[in-house]
């Protein structure tokens, strides 16, 4: 990105982003007045959510024309950030202080 | 006197200017730090008995207000870093001033408008799980906004100076910092819809 009609070329992606993501929010309200089971509404909440955290990060923080390096970081990262959210799983396994009659 | 080295060229190991990867471990720490309490809500949600609608406690019309506000803010960081790329000073300080306007906006309209209003109801922490975990969250992530908020009316401001000097660092300098306003913008497009609409 050195020259500026590149830079130029970009400004316009940034645009076309910032409607995506306004529209996006709109859609996230939307659809959170549907009449569906909240499994299916934690579903399609997180998948609004990741699409606009995608074209954040993708676009705006310009990770799609980042160094491996960067990548590596954020794989780990990644990696990591699941464990944390799916380490609450195992509380499911815990029996201790329930009795059971 | 000695310069700092890789403020502008890359390190030929890595292939990033120091800041660069500097900010993207500080990001991935924030990652973890974040992803602690999101970890937490899961935990306090599933192991709740009940756990109240956000919308039913929640003021989702300014929540929705507060996203936009954020969203644009985050543009406007975006077309201050391409200004620069244009060597466009003045335009830089025009999206500049409105990147760190939308953000202290986004903290007036949390604060007046929905912190306020719940301690006049007397909904404070302590009165549930659900608004326990919904002051820690939003209250750590609007700390992150003032943060990014001071940052970016320095650059604004006296922080600028370094344009005259090197204008190269000060272009690579902004763009950390939107890296950093960013992830801001990142965290609040996840923690909206898991506490107002879930």
């Amino acid at each position: 990105m050195d020259n500026i009609e590149n830079v130029q070329k970009y400004v316009r992606r940034y645009l076309t982003v910032f409607g995506a993501l306004a529209v996006l929010t709109v859609i996230t309200v939307g659809a959170s007045f549907l009449q569906v089971g909240i499994i299916t509404a934690i579903t399609i909440a997180m998948i609004i959510a990741a699409t606009k955290g995608s074209l954040v990060v993708g676009v705006f923080m310009h990770l799609i024309t980042e160094k491996k390096l960067v990548f590596i970081v954020l794989s780990l990262t990644l990696f990591l950030f699941l464990v944390l959210m799916f380490i609450t799983l195992f509380t499911f396994g815990n029996q201790v202080g329930i009795h059971v009659s | 006197m000695m310069q700092i080295p890789y403020t502008v060229e890359a390190r030929p190991d890595t292939g990033l200017h120091n800041a660069k990867i500097g900010i993207w471990l500080f990001l991935a720490s924030e990652v973890m730090l974040f992803g602690g309490f999101f970890s937490a809500y899961v935990l306090l949600r599933t192991g709740a008995v009940v756990w109240p609608e956000g919308s039913s406690i929640l003021n989702v019309p300014i929540g929705t207000l507060n996203t936009l506000i954020l969203i644009t803010s985050s543009v406007t960081m975006v077309l201050s870093w391409a200004a620069l790329k244009m060597n466009d000073l003045s335009k830089f300080r025009m999206y500049m001033f409105l990147t760190f306007f939308l953000g202290l906006l986004f903290l007036v309209v949390k604060l007046v408008f929905e912190y306020t209003p719940k301690f006049e109801h007397h909904l404070y922490p302590s009165k549930s799980t659900f608004l326990a975990i919904y002051f820690t969250m939003t209250g750590l992530h609007a700390l992150h906004v003032l943060g990014g908020v001071i940052v970016n009316i320095y650059f604004w401001g006296p922080g600028r100076k370094l344009w005259e000097i090197n204008p190269e660092r000060f272009t690579n300098r902004v763009e950390v910092a939107g890296l950093y306003w960013h992830f801001v913008d990142l965290i609040w497009i996840f923690l909206f819809p898991v506490l107002y609409l879930l």
